[in-house]
């Protein structure tokens, strides 16, 4: 089964190109499964229901998005496997920025919307950076030359990265999309195989439910802030 | 310059004069938060003194950001930013809705304009769609798009993919909040462009000499009127963009000069190719493409009937043009404005 991992900040479009896609791919009904992670709810279950996509949701909630992920990942593999699927695709939201879900050897695209700012990509670290495909959605209302200084910013971060331009609503650019995803590798299982960097670093007092604010409740791995003199 | 050459930069000259030389050193220092690195020193050894933790948080150890700064420099080498070069496009039909084949294989040179007509909903987007991507026989309408007469294989279209085309539509905006001077200054910067001084200020009289109205450099981009903006894009595409193919859908009544501004990007040798229900538009270009439930049914060469034609419709759209100029400037709308 091949296995393709998509991420991308909220609301960025990723369940739009993700069901273009599939729609491009050509492949039989039901044989494409997705498995999103997400934190406290969801509604995209429903867009995919009505493209009769077998969709399975997972919510962090109270954990980190991405040790949420990387705790899970090999059982949605073994779940797509058991399910017959040609293709596993993961949705994923990254949300502190810091995100990275992907894998050494797992085709790796990165969804990120035009309209959130030019130096949005040069602000995004791991997660645009660490990317295979850096999909950019919604740019067909904005001018060609701002898309040009969009995929500039891109290329600073990541000068590997292939970007696409996709556009959710009538499937524009998913076609070439479909195409590198043709490259993804099968696999079977991801046990030992690694993340492409690490998740952000947690285990303080305040990960395990502490609420009160003050040095003294502060235990474990805590970063502080410097504040120079003015 | 390749790699090695730009190890040398890090490892002989300061960041000071490095950021002379190349300004574009200061986004990559800005983008791993090392701004405040000594600038006295070059960057291999000022990276000796950065803080570990910072440039761990980026994935990247003091060598790696070595290794970074040699890729970064390699990607925004202006031998990198050449587009490639197009000189003919050819279209080879394939099938319609119905599956009937087209029947056509059309071939297009740089500088040509060619306009693609035909009612809502016929397949023209699907045929931009197509030369977008580059369709080798794989789209749904099974076309092929050869460049400068050869087929391409799918790492040859990824290669090309988004340096290609740029595209021009009634619905695109602009959305950063920038003077115009400050935004064709960012996106020159993005096309590495060299001279961007003069390329901007031509850049900037050609997109004045289309608008109706005129603006400034100062004006804001997100204050431009809609003709005003969309000169300032095809100017913009003209004289910034690389792209060798332009690729323009439904831009009519939009307060420009637009027969002016489709010449304007035949002549910077680009090949346009409009999809339009505009008549001046239209007849404008050489060939014609006439689409029908999905397929090419004809290509028409402009005829001699047609070029006279041509100067009556810019006649009636001159008396159309003149009509809001006069409203604009709050003068009655008579009869007699209708003679000219």
């Amino acid at each position: 089964m091949k296995l393709i991992t998509i991420a991308g900040p909220p609301s960025s479009g990723k369940t739009s190109v993700i069901l273009k896609l599939i729609e491009c791919m050509g492949l039989p009904i039901g044989s494409v499964g997705v498995v999103k992670f997400d934190c406290l709810t969801s509604f995209d279950n429903l867009r995919y229901r009505e493209a009769n996509i077998p969709i399975q949701t997972g919510f962090s909630g109270k954990i980190c998005p991405d040790h949420y992920f990387v705790s899970n990942i090999d059982d949605a593999v073994q779940w797509g496997i058991r399910s017959g699927f040609q293709m596993l695709i993961t949705e994923s939201a990254g949300l502190c920025n810091r995100c990275s879900p992907y894998i050494n050897g797992v085709f790796s695209v990165c969804v990120i919307d035009s309209l959130s700012g030019t130096n949005t990509p040069r602000k995004i670290g791991p997660l645009l950076k660490l990317a295979d495909i850096v999909a950019v959605t919604k740019a067909d209302i904005i001018s060609q030359a701002e898309r040009e200084v969009f995929a500039f910013s891109i290329k600073q971060v990541n000068s590997h990265a292939r970007v696409v331009f996709v556009n959710g609503i009538t499937g524009q650019g998913s076609f070439i999309l479909a195409k590198y995803l043709q490259q993804a590798r099968d696999i079977q299982t991801l046990r030992d195989m690694k993340l492409r960097f690490t998740t952000p670093a947690a285990v303080c007092s305040y990960c395990t439910g502490e609420t009160r604010i003050g040095e003294s409740h502060q235990m474990g791995m805590m970063k502080k802030m410097e504040f120079k003199k003015l | 310059m390749i790699r090695k050459d730009f190890l040398a930069l890090a490892n002989d000259i300061s960041i000071e004069d490095l950021l002379l030389e190349h300004p574009i050193v200061a986004d990559f220092l800005a983008n791993l938060r090392l701004d405040n690195i000594p600038r006295q020193l070059p960057l291999s050894l000022a990276i000796e003194e950065m803080d570990e933790d910072i440039i761990q948080e980026f994935g990247l150890d003091k060598f790696g950001v070595l290794i970074s700064f040699c890729e970064f420099m390699e990607t925004f080498s202006t031998a990198k930013a050449q587009n490639p070069a197009v000189a003919t496009l050819t279209i080879i039909g394939g099938l319609n809705k119905s599956g009937e084949p087209e029947n056509i294989s059309l071939t297009i040179s740089s500088g040509d304009i060619v306009s693609i007509v035909g009612p809502t909903g016929s397949g023209k987007s699907r045929l931009l769609n197509d030369i977008e991507c580059l369709a080798q026989g794989d789209t749904p309408t099974m076309r092929r798009i050869l460049v400068n007469g050869v087929e391409l294989d799918d790492l040859q279209r990824f290669e090309m993919e988004g340096k290609l085309v740029a595209q021009l539509s009634q619905n695109m905006n602009f959305v950063m909040d920038l003077t115009v001077r400050e935004f064709l200054y960012l996106h020159a910067k993005s096309r590495l462009t060299v001279n961007a001084e003069q390329v901007i200020e031509k850049c900037f009289l050609g997109a004045n000499a289309l608008a109706g109205e005129k603006f400034l450099l100062d004006t804001k981009i997100t204050q431009l009127s809609g003709g005003q903006s969309r000169a300032l894009m095809i100017a913009d595409t003209a004289y910034i963009s690389n792209s060798p193919i332009v690729l323009i859908d439904e831009i009519e009544n939009a307060g420009i000069d637009r027969r002016q501004a489709i010449e304007l990007l035949a002549q910077r040798e680009k090949l346009v190719f409009i999809s339009t229900h505009d008549p001046l538009l239209a007849l404008s270009a050489d060939k014609r493409i006439v689409i029908k439930n999905g397929g090419i049914i004809k290509v028409m060469e402009i005829i001699q009937a047609e070029k006279q034609s041509l100067k009556a419709i810019e006649k009636l759209d001159g008396i159309l043009q003149n009509l809001r100029h006069c409203l604009r400037e709050g003068d009655q709308i008579t009869v007699d404005l209708l003679k000219a």
